[in-house]
């Protein structure tokens, strides 16, 4: 056996989830465990309950009210790269799942999961940050919303108190014709990114930017949000502007590790910030098809 | 100790086993289906691709339990008796198995793809691979068995 022993548990409701989270010690929520069971298999982690979510209903679903888009945290990143309606309305989300893991990892992984995992280099918290999204959140003593931005705490670890369930993600789409990038850079496909960089790009009819989000992964222990290149996205409409914004970078704490040092991330946060804007400017252009 | 039961390879099963037990560890030692192989524990080599409900799935990322009441098929589900499979047969024939420690999983993920793009591309073949490891064969002939078996697949329709 390559885990330690523990209890399965496999509620059928969220109610009985969060009963069992709130009276038992070192409780591991399992979603898909494309993270997760490896870490068991290797015995970084050492849980004394396993909490499958997989019978509880209703948590997969992909909802658009018209005004916000929400997601149930046990949606597989497959059924998030399959729906039609987020291919329509936030084709960045669909772009970047498409590239977490292997085919196999993503037939069985969920978003949840993976926002929870919170790997400093995973695609959906990036994604997510850039879309301003919002986390809601259960637990025996309420419900409440936690923001994307205030998700992580430190390295890999969430501000989700033990007692409390992820239940769904919720944001708002940009507007129809919005211009989209996602690139990352990993030494083998599916590897985890060494760094990653998500564009959102909103054009007037002036084509001058009047909205933009930009989001890199990879660099600290969270999504790093980069307001000051926002602030000159919005400000220029000058052919050097991806320049400009690149060097406006360069300020951005970067972390080195055996992956790769501080001097290649920071060259590859140029690389990949450049690509995921023209890429989003490019489609920003292009002529809306409903 | 638990009860657990899924279909696999059309066969309903049944095991008591701890809550710890993995879905390939199951296959393995409580079935003894002994084709699907273990090779990393850590989803990164795709020798362990099994199909659940009709999708691959690595199974050493999965615990048995979480495939209870599903339909399961591993290698051993895919020939008709002493027949092997066309997709099996096109990695005989185009020598796509060096060792053959990875071809389990690489048959079981190319019928995924097969079954999800019946007309698929080399460029298709080459990125649906992403997840399987081979340490003999540099890939050529098996992505020249996966495009030979789908030839073969599709000539059957």
């Amino acid at each position: 056996m390559k885990p330690s022993a523990f209890k399965y548990v496999k509620p059928d409701s969220i109610r009985s989830v969060l009963e069992i989270i709130s009276t038992n010690e070192n409780v591991k929520i399992l979603a898909g465990g494309q993270s997760l069971m490896p870490m068991i298999n290797m015995r970084f982690v050492l849980p004394d309950v396993v909490l499958d979510l997989s019978q509880i209903p209703g948590m997969n679903e992909i909802k658009f009210s018209g005004e916000s888009i929400k997601i149930g945290a046990m949606t597989r990143q497959r059924e998030i790269i399959e729906s039609k309606l987020l291919i329509k309305n936030c084709p960045l989300f669909v772009e970047a799942t498409s590239l977490i893991g292997h085919r196999q990892t993503r037939n069985w992984g969920t978003i949840g999961g993976s926002l929870c995992h919170l790997d400093p280099s995973a695609e959906l918290p990036v994604v997510a940050r850039a879309l301003d999204a919002v986390i809601h959140i259960e637990s025996i003593r309420g419900k409440r919303k936690l923001a994307v931005a205030d998700l992580p705490l430190f390295y890999m670890t969430p501000a989700i108190e033990p007692d409390e369930l992820v239940t769904e993600i919720e944001f708002t789409p940009w507007s129809a014709g919005h211009g989209w990038g996602f690139f990352e850079f990993s030494r083998r496909v599916g590897d985890f990114a060494i760094v990653s960089a998500a564009a959102l790009i909103e054009l007037e009819r002036s084509k001058t930017v009047c909205r933009a989000s930009l989001v890199l992964g990879g660099v600290g222990s969270g999504p790093v949000r980069c307001k000051e290149a926002e602030e000159i996205l919005l400000n220029y409409s000058e052919p050097d502007l991806i320049e400009k914004v690149c060097d406006s970078l360069r300020n951005i704490e970067v972390g080195g590790d055996s992956q790769a040092s501080t001097k290649y991330r920071r060259h590859l946060i140029g690389v990949m910030t450049k690509r995921a804007l023209r890429t989003a400017f490019e489609r920003a252009q292009q002529p809306v098809i409903s | 100790m638990h009860s657990v039961s899924m279909t696999v390879n059309n066969m309903v099963v049944s095991g008591d086993i701890e809550g710890r037990t993995l879905l390939v560890e199951f296959l393995r030692e409580t079935l003894r289906l002994t084709g699907t192989h273990v090779g990393c524990d850590t989803s990164q080599c795709g020798a362990c691709t099994v199909h659940v409900n009709g999708l691959s799935v690595k199974s050493c990322a999965m615990f048995a339990f979480q495939a209870e009441g599903t339909e399961v098929t591993t290698i051993e589900g895919v020939a008709d008796g002493d027949k092997l499979h066309p997709m099996q047969e096109a990695f005989r024939t185009n020598h796509g198995l060096q060792c053959g420690f990875c071809t389990p999983g690489m048959v079981m993920t190319a019928l995924a793809l097969v079954n999800e793009n019946p007309e698929l591309t080399e460029t298709d073949v080459r990125i649906g691979l992403e997840g399987n490891l081979c340490r003999c064969t540099g890939y050529q002939n098996i992505v020249k068995s996966i495009l030979d078996g789908a030839k073969a697949l599709r000539s059957q329709t």
